[in-house]
């Protein structure tokens, strides 16, 4: 339900960024979404099609790439994609390896018509 | 036209996390972030930690709720200073909501900040609100299937309270197998199983939370 919120803040950051670059209209809108967040893509999308209307992003197209979970064992210096929810490392068992990818949740990039 | 942002969702809620940290660090206040899904026992569990602990710490509570003031009301009964935060719909408080009432909490005469984050185990997981340590809540009577359904509080939190310890003979919650699970999740969380009435377990969490209260109060060393 939280990604109602994160939509807000989504259109503040589209008109913010829309007014630096000129543009006018916005067409196209990519997010990247790691999987360790608790965002759900297709809550997002909702959120994004009820908060559209009226912005000058209407009717864009929201696109959302998904990041895998991938986690660094400090003990034998191996990547790896955890078995979710679990964390531990299945080379060598270490229970406490570092988180380097999964919790992204970023605007990427914008497209759209300048005044041009 | 393609415009490059890369700008994080949440970078306008982690700015304000950060402000109400540096206001917090400055009095060397302990900040605990509650989380626990609705029925939890958040409030009792709060209740009497606050009955235990009075004499020794003093309490500062926010409580967000979605509606009405009651939570605040049961522990304003306990002398503690109390400020209610009604999101009127939204299921978890961010960082510029605790921020416009931290000045209401007299912050230079406490020890310890308690927010009671919105009865919720998903979202209040993902906004910062400048607390030092998350704390995830969950009773023995909501499954044991909770953690592992709802990982990331258990990945962040720095302590897990299974409360309700009382009810665990009506239950099919599996206090070994659960225990493990979470420690599965997170090695480094300290886990208590605790009773609110029945006082069980209530020694080893308030001591942990005395511990953590006095190591923020102590005095940062070697600047001299």
């Amino acid at each position: 339900m939280h990604e109602f919120a994160l939509m807000q803040s989504l259109f503040h950051i589209i008109e913010e960024q829309a007014k630096a670059h000129g543009l006018v209209r916005v067409t196209k809108v990519k997010l990247v979404v790691g999987k360790m967040t608790m965002a759900l893509p297709a809550a997002l999308q909702m959120a994004f099609q009820a908060l559209q209307r009226g912005t000058l992003a209407e009717g864009a197209e929201l696109e959302i790439e998904e990041r895998e979970v991938r986690f660094f064992c400090p003990a034998c210096e191996q990547e790896f994609c955890p078995e979710l929810p679990y964390a531990a490392c299945p080379h060598c068992g270490h229970a406490a390896p570092h988180l380097v990818q999964g919790r992204e949740l970023y605007l990427d990039y914008l497209e759209g018509d300048d005044e041009g | 036209m393609k415009v490059f942002v890369v700008k994080d969702l949440l970078a306008a809620n982690e700015e304000a996390a950060r402000e109400n940290r540096r206001l917090l660090e400055r009095y060397g206040l302990a900040v605990i972030n509650l989380i626990g899904g609705p029925g939890a026992g958040k409030t009792t569990l709060l209740e009497k930690t606050i009955a235990l602990l009075g004499a020794s710490l003093r309490f500062g509570v926010i409580e967000g709720d979605i509606c009405t003031t009651r939570d605040a009301e049961r522990l304003s009964r306990l002398g503690v200073e109390v400020v209610q935060i009604n999101t009127a719909g939204a299921c978890h408080l961010d960082a510029a909501m605790v921020g416009r009432v931290l000045g209401e909490l007299p912050l230079a005469d406490l020890d310890v900040v308690v927010v009671e984050n919105v009865g919720n185990l998903v979202c209040p997981a993902e906004f910062d609100l400048g607390e030092d340590l998350k704390v995830a809540v969950l009773s023995v009577a909501e499954g044991s299937d909770k953690p592992a359904k709802y990982p990331l509080v258990f990945h962040q939190a720095k302590a897990c309270i299974l409360t309700k310890l009382d009810l665990l003979p009506y239950t099919d919650f599996d206090l070994a197998a659960v225990t493990e699970e979470i420690r599965r999740l997170n090695p480094a969380l300290e886990i208590f199983p605790v009773s609110a009435r029945t006082g069980e377990g209530m020694g080893a969490w308030c001591q942990w939370l005395l511990e953590q209260a006095q190591r923020k109060k102590q005095p940062a060393s070697g600047c001299s």
